[in-house]
């Protein structure tokens, strides 16, 4: 390139990569340079998203895929005529003539002409409802047509075949088969065990697939009506889509006489030049290193080699690597590095769950020190670590199955993302580097995926990135000590600490003044339960009154848990699990009177089931009348402290372990709080009462107690840990007051405290600093806070069962007194039982 | 869903007395037995507006869509059932979770203290 200012550009094709070039072209330009820029597009729109096409069927419009809007062209003095291609080639003198007779002169031309799908001579292929799968108007006649067929077909079992399949699922139609000439889905980048594994999944989403078949000749009058296959067996369908593959759009380069490959494909050089040097060639339409590259990130690197070319820069377009993950209905498949590689090229380790549908294969060097590539189907969550491992030599573990067998959270790949050199590549389409992004993120203020986005345009390709994107804004804000904000929802641009802080500081008590002091709009199912427990924790006023009724979660609004069929369960408290045989008689004539279902919980006290609405404050009423208070089953607030029988009783014990639980259990009692609190006492080491799987635990020691926190049951269950040794029951008690309230205050909703430790900086070791140390100091006023709620604690039934206003409110119907005629039960065990959904 | 308008005669249909005002509270709902059908209404004090819709949840038959929350997404109302959370436009009954669940909507009319819903 010798003169560079002044020079005329006319790209030919406006599909991704002609639209991406000029991008790149314009960011490149020097300030000295004057460019024109001409393209010609041969659709009747501008740019769009073809990666996503098939979203098209999920409801996004032909707008929503465009990549930039016809404005943009003309803001950028890029001159674009649509409809209307290129039609000829005049090299001797530097023109283009298109279609509707517009000639244009040239210094540099951009052949960008994508490629078309390639559709076998089969006879009948013209028939009407036969269709290719490549532009918006092939999907606007697909879905037109759809709407009359019931069976459909593809021919093709490759990566745009077996979207086109999910496109006829999507559109409703009865059956969809996927007929493949070669004996697998997608040979091209899977091998035969991750394609038996794609297949088996696809089939069991109701696919029919049809493998080894040669279509001999489509079958119907105007309209096809089946497919005759070489092997004599014939498939009835309405419609049928061709995606056997792409062929390159090189018709206009051949007639230029510019060299192309007998099988398709303008020849280029590592410049992306064709024979012409003043004609270059990018995208589907180019063939670079022997091969067409069917996907987008090559294309925008070619387009960014030509464009850096045309500015001055020195830039070559060199062997691209070839790494995909797709999400195929709902399954995933993958591969990355060469995903073929056999022994002795390389060690191989396959691992492989029919039940689960997963497969997964890497294949590691004969040194077992770098990773050389794989295949993921079923499961690609590890997709983007792995690759960056291949891609940057990184040195293995000595046990390189854990590379796709261990256990590899999501946390942990966090980590690991940070912990790539700057130049790991993270997005591929458009260059994108770790460094790059770091740098947004600390240096540009961009924090979020959409900011990104914009700026740098990471993830804007074909999406496969954003994960790690995610991973690398919070790790980087992580690193520069940013706080990374957590909001509640549309309504509340708060994280719960802050918002609980600022309700605290303006002593709001009404969620109407909460939303109109810091939100916005009318609250949802989020926000109104969490400001519920915000107000709460702070005040511990009823939560019944004022406005606060309609915004707790159902069950805390009737005080009670709803039930399938719609009933309620009550649940008195039996602090500690003891009870009296007075009380226990009571329990049993409620029962009897309302016809409720009895039995013994998990924590240690008695649940009564099949309440209706309307005979709530009446069952609450005998109970409390016989001394029960609210068990609060129904709130995020305290549940049960369990014991075991201790020294009263047992001959190992060594305190009195039932006497402190329930004072533990009367102490805490109606706490709100982000989740649910369970506690536990045990009289001695043996640990009768499973103090270490609770929330606070405590086991009695020759001493006095040891404390432990965060453990929990559940779904993922998980052991206390230790906060002190041997402690009095007054530093115990206080010590648990410090500790509710520091989890209260900071924990996200609906964290139990389980979660909250794991989330903590520092863990435990800082939670001990805070609550046995009190390095923040602030100790005294986490106590203090604690003792007011414990101040004004009532029995919410009880205020129920009093307030003839409240009361009221417990009715199915509003204008009758009737009970809700829905409601069914069967018989079980000389008991009843919820009738099964329907 | 103007307190001032007339009973409307031209349209197809027929209003019925479900409750008084007082027995919905605000920015809450209730359940009415109306013509053998329960029927859910909210009052939205918070927009002025109030909606009616089926009680019945179509997702597991639950009737509870009257003891659910109410609230607004992007502006639209809407109620969130409090057996599983799936949510539904007060306006149109369409469910923001799942396409494939609808709940039908009445109108509403305020008169004297008075709520009517025309079924
Ligand atoms: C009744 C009971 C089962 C039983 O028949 O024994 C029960 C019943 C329910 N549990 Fe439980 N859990 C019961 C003991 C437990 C236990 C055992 C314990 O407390 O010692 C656990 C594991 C310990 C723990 O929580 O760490 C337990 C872990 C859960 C979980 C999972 C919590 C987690 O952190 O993973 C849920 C779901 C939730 O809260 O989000 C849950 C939720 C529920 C709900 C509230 C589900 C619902 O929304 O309807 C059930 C309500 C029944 C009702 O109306 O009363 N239940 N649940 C037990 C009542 C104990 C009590 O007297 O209050
Ligand atoms: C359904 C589908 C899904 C895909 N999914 C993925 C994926 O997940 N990942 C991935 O990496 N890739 C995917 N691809 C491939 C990707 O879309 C292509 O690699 C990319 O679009 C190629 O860009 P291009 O500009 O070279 O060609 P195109 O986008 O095809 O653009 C070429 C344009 O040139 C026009 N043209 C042709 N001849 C002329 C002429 N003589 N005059 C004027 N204009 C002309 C054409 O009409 C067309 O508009 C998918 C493709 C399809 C169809
Ligand atoms: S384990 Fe599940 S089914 Fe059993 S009571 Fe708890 S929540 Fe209900
Ligand atoms: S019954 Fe309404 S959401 Fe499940």
């Amino acid at each position: 390139m010798k003169h560079i200012s002044d020079i005329r550009i006319v790209v030919i094709g406006n599909g991704m990569v002609g639209f991406k070039f000029c991008e790149k072209l314009l960011a490149k330009r020097q300030a000295s340079q004057q460019i024109s820029i001409t393209v010609f597009g041969e659709e009747p729109r501008v740019a769009y998203d073809r990666v996503h096409l098939s979203e098209y069927f999920a409801g996004k419009t032909a707008d929503d895929l465009t990549l930039a809007s016809e404005d943009w062209y003309a803001d950028n003095g890029i001159k674009i005529y649509l409809s209307d291609p290129v039609v000829d080639i005049d090299r001797e003198h530097k023109l283009v003539r298109s279609h509707h007779g517009i000639v244009v002169q040239y210094d540099y031309l951009i052949m960008a002409t994508g490629s078309g799908a390639f559709v076998p001579t089969i006879p009948g292929v013209e028939k009407d409802g036969v269709f290719v799968y490549r532009t918006i108007e092939d999907l606007e006649l697909i879905q037109s047509y759809a709407r009359k067929a019931k069976k459909g077909a593809v021919i093709g079992g490759g990566l745009l075949g077996l979207e086109a399949a999910k496109a006829l699922l999507d559109l409703g139609l009865e059956e969809a088969h996927v007929v493949e000439f070669a004996t697998r889905l997608m040979p091209r980048q899977i091998d035969e065990a991750g394609s038996r594994m794609l297949q088996s999944q696809l089939e069991s989403l109701g696919l029919h697939i049809h493998l080894s078949k040669n279509t001999q000749e489509i079958k119907g009058g105007d309209c096809i009506e089946g497919m005759q296959f070489a092997d004599q067996s014939f498939l009835e369908v309405d419609m049928l889509v061709i995606s056997a593959g792409i062929r390159p759009r090189d018709e206009l380069a051949k007639i230029a006489g510019l060299e192309t490959h007998p099988r398709g494909g303008i020849i280029v050089d590592n410049q992306l030049q064709t024979s012409d040097p003043s004609i270059f060639a990018i995208g589907e339409c180019a063939l670079a290193h022997h091969m067409i590259y069917g996907l987008i990130a090559p294309g925008y690197e070619m387009a960014d080699v030509v464009a850096a070319k045309l500015t001055g820069g020195e830039k070559e377009f060199l062997p691209f690597d070839m790494s995909t993950k797709l999400k195929l209905i709902d399954t995933d498949v993958a591969s990355f590095g060469d995903p073929f590689i056999e022994e002795p090229a390389c060690t191989t380790v396959r691992y492989e769950n029919k039940a689960k549908g997963i497969y997964k294969r890497i294949n590691v060097s004969p040194d077992g020190k770098t990773l050389l590539g794989g295949i993921l189907v079923g499961d690609a969550e590890q997709y983007n670590m792995l690759l960056q491992t291949c891609k940057n030599k990184t040195i293995l573990p000595p046990d390189s199955e854990d590379l796709i067998l261990g256990s590899r959270g999501g946390e942990e790949a966090g980590a690991g993302v940070m912990s790539f050199p700057d130049d790991a590549l993270i997005c591929s389409c458009e260059a994108v580097t770790k460094g790059m992004l770091c740098h947004e993120v600390s240096e540009k203020g961009n924090h979020t995926i959409d900011t990104i986005k914009k700026s740098c345009k990471a993830g804007t390709g074909c999406g496969g990135c954003i994960p790690m994107v995610k991973d690398i804004i919070t790790g980087t804000l992580k690193q520069n000590g940013v706080y990374v904000r957590n909001v509640v929802c549309e309504h509340f641009d708060y994280s719960r600490q802050e918002l609980l802080d600022l309700v605290k500081m303006n002593g709001l008590k009404t969620y109407g003044n909460v939303l109109d002091t810091f939100g916005k709009g009318d609250g949802c199912e989020t926000c109104k339960p969490l400001v519920a427990s915000l107000l709460a924790s702070l005040w511990n006023e009823s939560i019944l009154q004022k406005d606060r009724a309609p915004i707790q979660d159902s069950n805390d609004r009737y005080l009670a848990n709803i039930q399938k069929g719609g009933t309620y369960s009550v649940v008195p408290r039996i602090p500690g699990g003891e009870v009296t045989p007075e009380k226990l008689i009571v329990i049993g004539q409620v029962a009897q009177r309302y016809g409720l279902y009895t039995k013994i919980t998990g924590g240690q006290r008695i649940d009564l089931f099949g309440a209706h609405l309307g005979d709530l404050p009446e069952i609450w009423e005998a109970l409390i009348n016989a001394g029960f208070e609210s068990g609060h089953a129904y709130g995020k607030s305290l549940r049960t402290v369990k014991s075991c029988v201790g020294s009263t009783w047992c001959r190992f014990g060594v305190q009195d372990s039932v006497s402190f639980a329930i004072e533990v259990e009367n102490r805490y009692k109606g706490l709100r709080s982000p989740h649910k609190l369970k506690s536990a006492v045990s009289g001695c080491i043996r640990e009768c009462a499973e103090a270490q799987s609770k929330d606070f635990g405590i086991i009695a020691t020759e001493k006095g107690w040891n404390l432990y926190v965060c453990g929990n049951g559940g779904s993922k269950p998980q052991h206390a840990q230790l906060l002190a040794t041997d402690v009095d029951k007054e530093t115990c008690l206080r010590l648990i007051d410090r500790f509710l309230m520091f989890y209260i205050k900071t924990a996200d909703p609906l964290a139990r405290t389980a979660t909250w430790l794991n989330k903590m900086e520092g863990g435990m070791s800082y939670l001990k600093a805070v609550v046995v140390d009190d390095v923040l100091g602030i100790a005294a006023e986490l106590e203090s806070d604690l003792q007011q709620l414990i101040d004004v604690y009532q029995c919410e039934w009880k205020e129920v069962v009093d307030n003839p206003e409240l009361r009221k409110r417990f009715s199915h119907f509003v204008n009758t007194p009737a009970k809700d005629p829905s409601i069914q039960f069967e018989e079980m065990r000389e008991q009843k039982r919820a009738k099964e959904w329907a | 869903m103007n307190t001032e308008t007339q009973i409307p005669t031209d349209t197809q249909v027929t209003w019925h007395i479900a409750c008084a005002v007082s027995d919905i509270p605000e920015d809450g709902g209730g359940c009415a037995f109306i013509d053998g059908k329960q029927i859910a209404i909210f009052n939205f004090a918070r927009r002025g507006e109030w909606y009616a819709t089926d009680n019945e949840c179509p997702h597991r038959q639950q009737m509870a869509v009257s003891r659910g929350m109410i609230g607004s997404h992007e502006g639209e109302p809407k109620v969130a059932c409090p057996f599983h959370k799936k949510t539904f436009s007060l306006k149109t009954g369409q469910c923001f979770n799942d396409d494939a669940y609808q709940i039908k909507t009445f109108p509403v009319m305020v008169r004297e203290n008075l709520v009517y819903i025309g079924l």
